[in-house]
């Protein structure tokens, strides 16, 4: 039986295995499916990590390595090259690598931290052929980035999230010509100073309302159609455009990686499309908590370590048998705002509630209320939806409450 | 003259607006840090940028590398020339200098290899 088992050794395993440790647990394990600890932020090598948590900007491999080098100063053990393959109800993890076969491991709590996946050319339904020279934004930069290899010259990008515009960045940095980037929403879901420092900067046209439509050549791309959507996301035909390219990068969405927590019988929320969690990042399932992209996505990885610190010293507590008095409060939104985490609060104690909005607003009122009573709210002047929020709610606003209501009110 | 931008400084990316008479900035208006009011100024007089990019090693494999002070930003494909144009040998880590003194920052590893 061992104390905590970290599935995930990115910068949410890592942060909550520290903070687990420096609650007391010594008894832990980090299981990683890659060769190396830091998981994605391997292949992030530009800078702007790291702002909020240590006041200066570093590049994503130097941020993981804060965390490794604190891991293994505590010796924390971790596994790397190992596939969990199976959790069940009763906490036993089923994994496999090649020294030790396979193997099961019971574990008294379990932190969920495998992060997300790109969403994938599957899922956009374009049309046309279907050549080499098509690649998620994320593939792309660990060629680029980690196997030192150009995917292509001239490039087009589908979707403005951060990874694509970091990548029309990195590629013409490397001598490739991107030709646009085109986002099928009227706004971008990346952050402003990357459009500024990444399109603005090299000349890279940004279409907002603009997808690709259908897609040429048969061995290689040879070039995509793209138009213009009007309001219903249809596109218009008198807007069709013809750009040659020989790569197409599709920056399009990520999705948590949810299966073993599914196997587990993790309820998830329908929304983030990851585990339903309470104020300490606890699932459903007693001793099994979720943080980091795993539970939703962020944009920050500052917040995911922030998340996964609440994981690791909410499962010591749990390993050590310390909890409050006994709540049930569950969290409602209004569509505006399309999600919280948590979603339910089940124990009395202070807590930070983490929200994304629908659209673009300005001049609104985060409003909380508590049986049609307003008891809480904050002015913000521009929320977007690519920019996570967040409130701190003293216990006593929830009090006596069984629900509470996140609304978004114009100023 | 009125100059609008988008602050790169940190995640937030407020939207500056500078006036500008003669080459010097007069105001700086919509920032919400010191920091947005100096990116401002030096970004209309002479706009600085960080560089991150790879290195080639001399096993084949590629190490990520950075400047570490923000360079002019019209230097930035001279830079990727440069570094394009190195090998760097292994062992290396983290804050190791690989080229120094180019266009007033050196270059440094941001991973260890």
């Amino acid at each position: 039986m061992t104390d905590l088992v970290i599935i995930g050794g990115g910068p949410a395993g890592m942060s909550a295995a520290i903070a687990a440790y420096e609650s007391g647990i010594r008894d832990i394990l980090i299981l990683e499916r890659d060769s190396r600890l830091g998981g994605i932020l391997g292949q992030c090598i530009h800078n702007g990590f790291g702002l909020h948590r240590f006041g200066e900007e570093l590049t994503g491999p130097e941020y993981a390595w804060r965390y490794e080098e604190k891991v293994r100063a505590m010796n924390i053990p971790f596994k790397l090259g190992t596939m969990v393959l199976d959790i069940n109800e009763n906490k036993v993890i089923t994994a496999t690598n090649e020294d030790d076969g396979i193997f099961q491991i019971e574990a008294k709590a379990i932190i969920l931290a495998m992060g997300c996946r790109e969403r994938s050319k599957g899922a956009l339904n374009i049309a046309g052929t279907r050549p080499a020279g098509i690649y998620s934004a994320g593939t792309a930069q660990k060629f680029v980035n980690i196997e030192g290899y150009m995917p292509g010259k001239n490039v087009v990008i589908l979707g403005s999230g951060d990874i694509g515009l970091i990548m029309a960045r990195r590629m013409t940095l490397e001598g490739a010509k991107v030709h646009a980037v085109c986002e099928l929403m009227p706004y971008s879901g990346g952050l402003a100073r990357n459009i500024e420092q990444c399109l603005n900067d090299f000349g890279i046209p940004l279409k907002l309302s603009h997808t690709v439509v259908e897609i040429h050549g048969k061995e290689r791309l040879e070039g995509v159609t793209i138009a213009k959507v009007d309001e219903n996301r249809r596109p218009i035909a008198e807007t069709r455009e013809y750009i040659p390219c020989d790569t197409l990068l599709l920056s399009v969405g990520l999705i948590p990686e949810n299966e073993l927590s599914k196997s587990a019988g993790v309820a998830l929320d329908r929304v983030t499309s990851g585990a339903i969690v309470d104020q300490d990042r606890q699932t459903n399932i007693e001793g099994v908590y979720a943080c980091g992209n795993v539970l939703h996505v962020h944009d920050l990885v500052d917040y995911v370590s922030e998340e996964a610190e609440i994981a690791g010293k909410s499962a010591a507590a749990y390993i050590k048998g310390e909890k409050c008095d006994a709540v049930s409060v569950d969290i409602k939104t209004d569509g505006r705002i399309r999600y919280t985490v948590p979603q339910k609060i089940t124990q009395d104690k202070d807590i930070s509630v983490y929200f994304r909005v629908s659209d673009v607003f300005r001049n609104v009122t985060v409003a909380v209320y508590k049986n049609g009573e307003k008891v809480f709210s904050k002015k913000r002047p521009k929320v977007a939806p690519g920019e996570m929020e967040s409130i701190k709610l003293s216990k006593n606003i929830f009090a006596g409450a069984s629900e509470l209501e996140f609304r978004l009110e114009q100023n | 003259m009125k100059r609008e931008l988008t602050c790169i400084i940190c995640p937030i990316g407020c939207s500056l607006e500078v006036k500008i008479d003669n080459g010097e900035v007069k105001s700086v208006k919509g920032n919400t840090c010191p920091r947005g009011k100096k990116y401002a100024e030096t970004e209309c007089i002479a706009p600085m940028r960080t560089v991150t990019t790879t290195m080639k090693c001399d096993d084949g494999s590629v190490v990520p590398v950075k400047t570490d002070s923000p360079i002019p930003k019209e230097k930035v494909f001279e830079l990727m020339k440069i570094i394009n144009n190195s090998v760097t040998h292994l062992p290396i880590s983290v804050g190791d200098v690989i080229i120094e003194n180019v266009f007033g920052c050196n270059i440094v590893a941001t991973k260890n290899m």
